[in-house]
């Protein structure tokens, strides 16, 4: 047996990479929705000699948040108004986002959804009986009419196991295969040398041969995902990579725009959702679909006692509204959870069960309702095999039928994201027309600077998870932003054909720092006998459980019930410093490895940042997503504000700003 | 869930440049050991069960073994998937089964209309490809 102080992986790294420089006029990073809706735009408005470049940390055609699937499309406005689509994100997200965004996101969802349909995602469809048909069985599309089956009132079904496929096939066609490159993963944006706050270009390595690339770029759309694992997860052993979100989103879209001094909004804002105890499967479709509703441990259904509608009436106007917010469902279930009152079940039984009384009151014959029973069973598993089949794994692990017994759901440890219920990101300018107000100062008081989706770094665009203060645009939302940046890129590049970007340090500087940590692994692993206990680095496993140490206990992670204090964050602060410090004594030695280095740098400075927010915004904005015992309630006099951050790459020093939040849609009636 | 590769029926995928496994893992964790001409899960922790290595493996080789933090023995999940459905096969820990098959696509593979020849003409408004009137908010705040 050879001693352990081999690299781990089966691709060795070395400590002298090939460098591979790329002139592109515009740089996607990214493969998911956001960069894929880019990838099918952008040659619709780019003259012929404009140089595209695709650069994707895993394969297009499963990657991001959708690889696994989905089994709903959760934006689809149709037949509802566009105003309405805003009150309801608006209210969701305790008031505090920008309406802008949120409505031209309105505007454009339904095409990419329509899309998606044509180019073959089975949509369910409602039949002339009312009665739910797959999105297999021939039925009007949604172009030509057809009634999609709604959950909720955003909400449509699909059979989605292999949406991302179907989204990627047509991004890769339009973009063409040899602008695309895969397994390379980008992990710093370059300012230009000559012109102040213009992008200019990216580095990143390949984790396939040991190989960096450099890209010159006059534009670039930077649409990597959320963050996860940034706090400690509930379950720690081979479990944490059952990451309600995906689990190899780094927070890299918030830390690589940050870094170059893109102006940050509503980092404060987390989203711990409550679902599925340990699998982390889906409640949606449970709520909405089967109507099925949440007991107590003592058997009650508490969701609309005298008491809650009590405690709902302390977050005013949110807490008045027919679908209470997110976080204040949360925040119930939570006070449930600490007055011992738990565990919480989602009551599946009595769901299944009242729709075969329903069809049996109304006369249905047995058979008929055996027959009824298997389409409704096949529904509710489909929930779990299209978007989280380990949920349907630990309930065959466990002997769980739904329709027999109830299973409990929690909330998750928290996660950062801008495209689901949660809106923390990048301070982006909306479109440039008229009914989106006009506002003096910095760009990072602006609603607009002349290119929609654009950062405050010029040339420096952001989809999807990137996009801040703009929630719920799920997957097709993403996409849709996605197309909306492609098409302002070109605009950008049209507009500045002079501009000849120029990187500050020559291509082998970046790659000596992109390789930094492998240098130090293969100079230092000789020192011990065992390759992950060394005193002269530290791995990046290692490094992971640090910080989410860190956040949980100090940070308002699931360790304190999402409590914490100024005190408490200041500590937290403080080891993140040092955890930044040590950053750079990681070592990696092998491809993955440095994969993982670089994935940790980007989740320290994300976290960072939150933390940095929820120390300066003086109250509890999102109770059930995180508390400040010090301002424990939502202050809507001081702080109905956005918290935008900027980072001066500079003088590397930090600005927390309070930013005014503007109503473009009535607030009469607030919903 | 940790996807694991039954050795019985890994072939390495013939010693290709890459494994259909590598080629589609979104966390970069199946690998090829070149020497035995296997796949394996190089950090199970890291495993989203997300299935596509299982999806996507030509010989059937890989499966999923339940976390073993939190999933009792026993019970699996496997699919079987083709180019317009999947048929999922779920045992039990009890030793029940259920299958369930649901379409995944409606074309053929290779057909979404990638619009090749659509232009937009205005670079200066806000229209994308395919839309005609954008509408502007009305139900303004006062």
């Amino acid at each position: 047996m050879a001693l352990p102080n081999k690299p781990l992986g089966e691709l060795p790294a070395v400590a002298n990479p090939e460098v591979v420089e790329h002139d592109v006029d515009v740089l996607i990073i990214g493969g998911g929705m956001a960069a894929c809706g880019a990838a099918f735009e952008i040659k619709k408005w780019a003259p012929a000699d404009l140089k595209i470049m695709l650069v994707d940390k895993a394969s297009m055609e499963r990657s991001g948040a959708v690889a696994q699937g989905l089994s709903a499309i959760n934006t689809y406005i149709g037949e509802n108004k566009i105003e309405n689509y805003v009150k309801m994100v608006r209210n969701d997200l305790m008031g505090v986002v920008r309406e802008d965004l949120i409505y031209d996101l309105g505007r454009h969802v339904d095409e990419s959804v329509k899309l998606f349909e044509e180019w073959g995602l089975p949509i369910w469809k409602k039949d002339d009986k009312g009665e739910n048909l797959d999105g297999a069985k021939p039925a009007p599309s949604l172009r030509e009419g057809g009634t999609p089956v709604r959950t909720g009132k955003w909400q449509i079904m699909i059979n989605g196991e292999s949406y991302k496929c179907i989204v990627a096939e047509p991004a890769k066609t339009a973009l063409g295969e040899e602008n695309i490159l895969e397994r390379v993963f980008i992990v710093k944006l370059i300012l230009d040398k000559n012109k102040e706050n213009q992008i200019a270009g990216a580095v990143g390595f390949s984790t396939r041969e040991n190989k960096v690339h450099v890209f010159r770029c006059k534009t670039a759309l930077c649409a990597c995902g959320g963050a996860v694992n940034i706090f400690r997860p509930r379950s720690t052993g081979e479990g944490k990579g059952r990451a309600w979100y995906p689990v190899w989103n780094a927070g890299s879209t918030y830390t690589m725009c940050a870094q170059v001094g893109a102006t940050l909004t509503m980092m404060e804002n987390r989203f711990t959702p409550a679902r599925f105890k340990d699998g982390y499967g889906p409640v949606g479709a449970w709520f909405l679909l089967f109507k099925a509703k949440v007991q107590n441990g003592l058997g009650e259904f508490y969701a609309n006692s005298d008491s809650v509608k009590e405690e709902l009436s302390k977050f005013m106007p949110y807490g008045a509204s027919p679908v209470t917010p997110t976080c204040l469902r949360n925040h119930l279930m939570l006070n449930e959870l600490k007055a011992g009152r738990g565990p919480i079940y989602m009551a599946t039984d009595v769901a299944l069960n009242a729709f075969l009384d329903e069809r049996r009151a109304g006369g249905m014959d047995e058979k008929s309702v055996m027959k009824f029973w298997k389409h409704l069973e096949s529904e509710a598993w489909e929930d779990f095999l299209d978007m989280s089949v380990g949920q349907a794994g630990l309930w065959a692990g466990m002997n769980i039928e739904p329709e027999k017994v109830g299973s409990e759901i929690m909330p998750t440890e928290p996660y950062m994201l801008g495209s689901h219920s949660g809106c923390c990101g990048i301070w982006t300018s909306g479109p440039n027309e008229d009914w989106v107000p006009t506002v003096d100062g910095p760009r990072s008081h602006q609603y607009k600077w002349g290119y929609n989706r654009m950062t405050t770094v010029d040339g420096l665009f952001t989809a999807g998870d990137g996009v801040g203060a703009s929630g719920h645009k799920f997957s097709s939302g993403s996409h849709a932003e996605g197309r909306i940046v492609a098409k302002q890129m070109v605009k950008f590049c049209r507009d500045n054909a002079d501009f000849k970007p120029e990187l500050p340090k020559s291509a082998q500087e970046y790659a000596d720092e992109v390789y930094a940590p492998v240098r130090r692994y293969l100079e230092h692993v000789g020192k011990s006998t065992a390759a992950d206990v060394n005193p002269n680095y530290c791995k990046p496993a290692g490094l992971m459980m640090r910080l989410m140490k860190a956040t949980d206990e100090y940070g308002g992670g699931v360790a304190t019930y999402y409590m914490t204090s100024g005190k408490l964050l200041n500590i937290c602060l403080d080891l993140l410093k040092m955890l930044r410090e040590d950053a750079e004594l990681m070592a990696a030695g092998d491809l993955h490895e440095l994969m993982r280095a670089w994935e940790n740098y980007h989740r320290i400075w994300c976290v960072e940042t939150h933390i940095r927010h929820i120390e300066f915004r003086k109250e509890s904005r999102y109770p059930g997503f995180y508390y400040r015992s010090d301002y424990p309630t939502v202050d809507e006099e001081n702080w109905k504000a956005f918290v935008n951050s900027t980072f001066d790459p500079k003088t590397e020093e930090w600005k927390c700003e309070k930013v005014n939040c503007i109503n473009i849609v009535e607030t009469e009636p607030w919903v | 869930m940790p996807s694991y590769v039954d050795p019985s029926k890994c072939d390495g995928c013939k010693g290709g440049d890459k494994t259909a496994c590598m080629y589609i893992c979104p966390n970069d964790l199946m690998v090829l050991n070149k020497d035995e001409m296997k796949a394996y899960n190089q950090e199970p922790d890291a495993c989203w069960e997300c299935y596509s290595c299982v999806k996507i493996c030509p010989q059937g080789a890989i499966f999923v073994r339940g976390y073993n933090d939190f999933v009792p023995m026993g019970g699996q999940v496997h699919p079987m998937r083709s180019s317009d459905s999947i048929m999922w096969t779920v045992k039990f820990r009890n030793g029940n089964m259920k299958r369930f098959k649901f379409p995944i696509r409606t074309t053929a593979e290779g057909a979404a209309n990638a619009y090749l020849d659509g232009k937009g003409d205005n670079l200066d408004d806000e229209k994308l490809l395919l839309e005609k009137d954008l509408p502007q908010p009305t139900m303004l705040a006062k």
